[in-house]
């Protein structure tokens, strides 16, 4: 039966046609979810690890601060700094800050301001304490101790 | 004069479109960091205003849940020295639920919970009142290191979320992960905390030995 021996041949190469539809795909979606970095980190960010994290669910609300070594210590030292927006500042400034960072947001939502601490695990409680009693005086007081998660036992 | 041998084929050539798609992809690849706005969230205490000083509060030692870091990271928990933390979160949640004195509107609140932690409840007289009443008291030393501390944080914390996820039937995780983004979501949350507060209090650090 010649005939049907005809309709085996098969195509031998995969057709590729769609692949770069597939690869623009995946490129569009990294280009959307991509946030560039647009201050440098001068503190070193080692984030510590925590198991009851939760997410906000108004990012708009949040306001970060970083605390940790200079990562240039010849610059800086080698004590832990606190750094705001792209410069490092001394924990008397924090309540400036805090209320150059209120004033951006619209009114109503002012006194939700949080701070995200994004703070190296290396640093000790006496900076992060120092912190916080200028976060008490500016009276933003939500506090979001930045981690990522870590596998359960 | 015939027909044209070799025309050129009227598509442009789109095979290297994928390597020009991938060399981007690449780039994005790279460059990304995918925010993450995860973390543990506390509410500091109000600022002190000197002319009002805050009330002085009788508490019962037995409402409080001492736990104290060192510089050198060792616990003091309740009294007992600890080298490590295995467990807290355990004997958090049974300090909360101990209902050890229980008034009116605590019973009402005993009546209320699920039988599996019912079943948990030791009342033991020398341990909490009833949950409204306990306090879990973290106080570290200028020189604890940050790492520990949220490490202790995390497991009280993670004693109350245990609680309030078996109050309304779901797992820890899947309790916490409860944003509140509709009426139903809320609820739940609400039915979890009610009458019991997360009571976490931070204490300032000590200055010496720092």
């Amino acid at each position: 039966m010649a005939k049907f021996s005809k309709k085996t041949k098969t195509e031998e190469s995969i057709p590729t046609s769609a692949l770069p539809d597939i690869i623009f795909m995946l490129l569009f979606f990294f280009m959307v979810t991509t946030v560039l970095r647009e201050q440098d980190i001068l503190v070193e960010q080692k984030i510590p690890q925590a198991t009851q994290l939760q997410k906000l669910q108004k990012k708009t609300l949040i306001s970060y601060i970083y605390i940790g070594k200079p990562k240039n210590t010849a610059l800086y030292g080698s004590e832990p700094k606190v750094q705001a927006n792209d410069v490092l500042i001394g924990a008397e400034d924090v309540v400036q800050w805090v209320n150059q960072e209120r004033d951006l947001l619209p009114e109503a939502d002012r006194g939700m301001i949080t701070i995200s601490m994004k703070v190296d695990r290396d640093v000790k409680m006496g900076p992060i304490s120092d912190v916080q009693t200028e976060l008490r005086e500016a009276d933003a007081r939500r506090v979001l101790y930045a981690s990522t998660g870590k596998l359960q036992k | 004069m015939g027909k044209k041998k070799n025309r050129p084929s009227q598509e442009v050539n789109a095979g290297s479109m994928a390597d020009i798609a991938f060399l981007l992809l690449i780039f994005f690849l790279v460059t990304t960091t995918i925010a993450s706005d995860k973390g543990i969230l506390n509410v500091l205490p109000p600022k002190l205003d000197p002319n009002n000083p805050p009330p002085e509060i009788d508490k019962n030692e037995r409402n409080i849940f001492n736990i104290l870091i060192n510089a050198n990271d060792q616990l003091l928990i309740e009294d007992e020295f600890r080298d490590n933390a295995d467990g807290l979160d355990a004997e958090i949640k049974a300090f909360v639920l101990n209902f050890g004195l229980p008034d009116e509107e605590a019973t009402a609140l005993y009546n209320t919970l699920p039988a599996s932690l019912k079943a948990q409840v030791k009342r033991d007289p020398e341990s909490s009142d009833s949950p409204g009443e306990a306090v879990v008291s973290i106080k570290t030393n200028r020189g604890t290191s940050y790492e520990k501390y949220l490490e202790i944080f995390d497991l009280a914390k993670k004693a109350y979320f245990d609680i309030y996820a078996e109050r309304v039937n779901l797992t820890t995780d899947e309790y916490r992960t409860l944003t509140g983004k509709d009426d139903a979501e809320e609820a739940l949350i609400d039915r979890g905390k009610e009458g019991i507060p997360m009571a976490i209090s931070i204490a300032e650090p000590d200055k010496i030995g720092s």
